[in-house]
């Protein structure tokens, strides 16, 4: 058993999770929404991505010229959902309860579900060619494709992005008081709609540019939104909800821990990443990167 | 009609010996005779000008793109041309029966209890005269004794489990479908064949009934065949799952001669996307039971020398026979795509209700649903995959053998070759006897040859 082949596939999945999941615990983190929509925005992102590609390649053009057409798209159709949804019907809702703010967002998800059928059917798609035209590398004794490794890389930068916008720029340091307090935010005269709407389409956006990033990888099909939250769900929970780096640790334990189950116990594979998840919970029941508050009355 | 005549006649006589006939009485005696008349017509079904014939298949989610769309086009061209009474001997007569086809259409997506209420609405509501679908085998298994306790005709064409009729028996339950038996005994037939020194068997299957089932019945016929066979690694993903990098890299690190999936629609697709960019498949053979209903829209990206599979004598593998000429050339013609199984299924499942029926026709003018349900047991009848014996589940479910052969591009056409074909007593256990039994037993008394 070739341990590093088991921490490379963990690697990549994680670095997939992570993408899948940041953009779910960001809008949590200021909105205090669990956007169920997510998976509609990684949905669109995907149909969005393989229509492009497909667009594309039949028209012959240069290969390597599709990674920043369908992946800028993908982003675009993000936040161009994200305002819709934002502006069209949250914001008639805020100040509800979090859980209606769940139900609203379900609602979402199922209509949304029914807008992608209506304009791209129910056949599946294929945007295989940026996913091939990278090659593979033979590592630890296998192949992998460099598609997959570079996702790695993808994931990477992505993290360090947010990190300095929420760290090292003025809006993400208004973000963070957003985050802390909404309340004096709004007394310090932070304009908190603005904020909310910017970390909306924002969140939107990572949601679609992971479902774009997926695409080339699979077979595009109607309800994969739907089974992706509940993983990226799993993801944020162990990590606490709001946190991005609890996003990342999260995506490492999931992503590993369903690795070493898939080589060395492939029974369990199902159970393992919700088993993750309970323990989490069991010790650390806001998840680990986050600490209980005490209520505001 | 003919038993609303008999009460009809039997009625007038009583009410005349018991109250003599003035106006009065007449006109009751007439009306009541009306009302049973119209009871009985409308109870039978049959006696009216169009045939409505409920139709469930997969129209949204996941299945509905690799198996509900194929069946719906298919069943919206043949009752077209049934309709317009079009199609080849023996089905040129219109309709069924005479009386011409209309369709209420039902998305079979969503759980089992919502087929079963659906399934009381076609019946209760819409009225239809019998009930054509379902893809999954968790809603036949569902479905089958709601359509008991109803007491209408309905004909399962897709769904695979044997549990249907080998659990129980059904009176108003037919399936022109074959079992998942055949796939998995076929498959282990055709790598035996194929591989004299077959050593090793990998495999990655859907974590539900259908993936566990499909690998549980394919290794137990493998071992009856090979009983050295050594397993190298048994992956079962959660369905829909889409991700399979860890599951490629545990196959490839331990490679076995072939790679047994049922896997099918966009999770086939997905593992096989993923697969070939990494070699998966340059030095291991995959075997895909479902993959014909894929292998069309991956064209090149489908691993050449895959053996594939068409859940019996369907698509590539069906014979060159008139109606399976006539069904090719319609379907491209109008679809732009070639036939793939679930099409075929959906024919043969139309085709075997209208031979019923109109067998039941040529014995009784008035003919009645008993008529039909009697003439549908044990019926041999014709489709575009040959001939189809309803021989097993004492005459309510379809036996039929199975091919294999591996995929090939041929003048830029998808194809196969080293096609192999299993007699359905091959592949099929006797009538009576379980699946699993059977082939726990060493699959005593196939006859192959």
């Amino acid at each position: 058993m070739n341990i590093l082949v088991i921490l490379l596939d963990g690697l990549v999945y994680s670095s997939w999770l992570f993408i899948v999941s940041t953009g779910l615990t960001l809008i949590y983190g200021v909105m205090r929404i669990l956007n169920m929509a997510h998976g509609s925005m990684y949905a669109i992102g995907a149909y969005t991505a393989a229509t492009i590609v497909g667009i594309y390649f039949n028209h012959g053009f240069v290969p390597w010229g599709s990674y920043f057409f369908f992946i800028s798209g993908a982003m675009f159709a993000g936040i161009i959902a994200g305002l819709l949804i934002e502006r069209g019907i949250l914001r008639i809702m805020y100040g509800s309860d979090e859980v209606i703010m769940i139900l609203v967002t379900y609602a979402i998800l199922l209509i949304l579900e029914d807008v992608i059928k209506f304009i791209w059917g129910v056949e599946g798609y294929f945007a295989y060619q940026p996913y091939t035209y990278l090659g593979r590398s033979h590592i630890f004794g296998i192949s992998f494709t460099n598609y997959d490794l570079y996702l790695i890389i993808v994931a990477a930068i992505i993290g360090v992005i947010l990190w300095l916008w929420l760290n090292k720029t003025r809006f993400g340091k208004l973000l963070i008081a957003v985050i802390n307090d909404q309340e004096i935010s709004v007394a310090m005269g932070i304009n908190v709609t603005k904020v909310y709407i910017i970390t909306f389409a924002i969140g939107c956006m990572l949601g679609a540019l992971a479902g774009g990033l997926t695409a080339p990888g699979i077979s595009i099909v109607p309800g994969m939104g739907i089974q992706i939250i509940i993983v990226a769900f799993a993801v944020v929970v162990i990590g606490g909800l709001g946190s991005i780096g609890g996003a990342l640790i999260g995506s490492l334990l999931v992503g590993m821990a369903r690795a070493f189950a898939v080589h060395l116990f492939p029974q369990i594979e199902l159970f393992v990443i919700y088993g993750v998840m309970a323990l989490v919970l069991a010790i650390r029941p806001h998840g680990l990167f986050v600490r209980a508050k005490v209520r505001k009355i | 009609m003919v038993i609303a005549y008999k009460i009809d006649v039997k009625l007038y006589f009583i009410i005349k010996r018991r109250f003599g006939m003035n106006f009065f009485k007449r006109s009751f005696t007439v009306f009541l005779a009306i009302l049973i008349g119209v009871f009985f017509t409308t109870a039978n079904g049959f006696s009216k000008d169009t045939f409505r014939l409920g139709i469930v298949t997969f129209l949204s989610g996941a299945a509905a793109g690799p198996f509900g769309i194929p069946s719906k086009k298919a069943a919206e061209l043949t009752v077209k041309e049934l309709n317009q009474g079009k199609v080849p001997a023996p089905y040129n007569k219109v309709g069924i029966a005479g009386k011409k086809i209309k369709v209420v259409w039902v998305d079979e997506a969503g759980s089992a209890t919502k087929q079963v209420e659906e399934y009381r609405n076609l019946v209760q509501h819409k009225k239809v005269d019998a009930v054509i679908g379902y893809i999954s085998s968790g809603h036949c298994l569902a479905i089958a004794p709601v359509a008991e306790e109803l007491g209408v005709l309905t004909v399962f064409y897709d769904c695979g489990t044997p549990r249907i009729f080998e659990e129980n028996t059904y009176h108003y339950v037919f399936r022109t479908g074959l079992t998942a038996t055949i796939d998995s005994v076929g498959a282990a037939r055709y790598i035996v064949d194929l591989k004299k020194n077959l050593k090793s068997i990998s495999a990655i299957n859907q974590n539900y009934a259908w993936g566990q089932d499909s690998w549980h019945d394919f290794i137990s016929a493998l071992k009856d065949l090979k009983p050295n066979i050594k397993v190298k690694t048994v992956q079962f993903p959660k369905i829909f799952q889409g991700q399979y990098g860890a599951e490629i890299s545990s196959l490839m690190m331990k490679p076995a001669d072939f790679i047994h999936s049922s896997f099918w629609g966009g999770d086939l697709e997905a593992f096989i996307l993923q697969g070939d960019a990494r070699g998966l498949f340059e030095k291991q053979i995959p075997i895909f039971t479902c993959g014909e209903a894929s292998m069309f829209r991956l064209a090149k990206q489908m691993p050449k020398g895959a053996i594939v599979g068409a859940r019996g004598p369907f698509g590539l593998y069906a014979p060159n026979n008139k109606l399976n000429r006539w069904f090719r050339k319609n379907y491209i013609s109008k679809f732009g795509t070639s036939p793939t199984y679930p099409a075929y299924k959906m024919v043969q499942a139309i085709f075997g209700l209208k031979s019923a029926a109109e067998k039941a026709a040529m014995k009784k003018k008035n003919f009645t649903q008993e008529d039909i349900i009697k003439a549908f047991e044990y019926l041999k009848f014709k489709a575009p995959s040959g001939t189809v014996s309803m021989d097993l589940g004492k005459g309510h479910q379809a036996m039929q053998g199975i091919a294999y052969g591996q995929y090939e591009i041929k003048n830029g056409k998808p194809t196969f070759v080293n096609v192999k074909w299993y007699p359905a007593k091959c592949v099929n256990p006797p009538d009576g006897m379980k699946s699993i039994d059977w082939i726990k037993n060493g699959m005593k008394g196939a006859k192959c040859n």
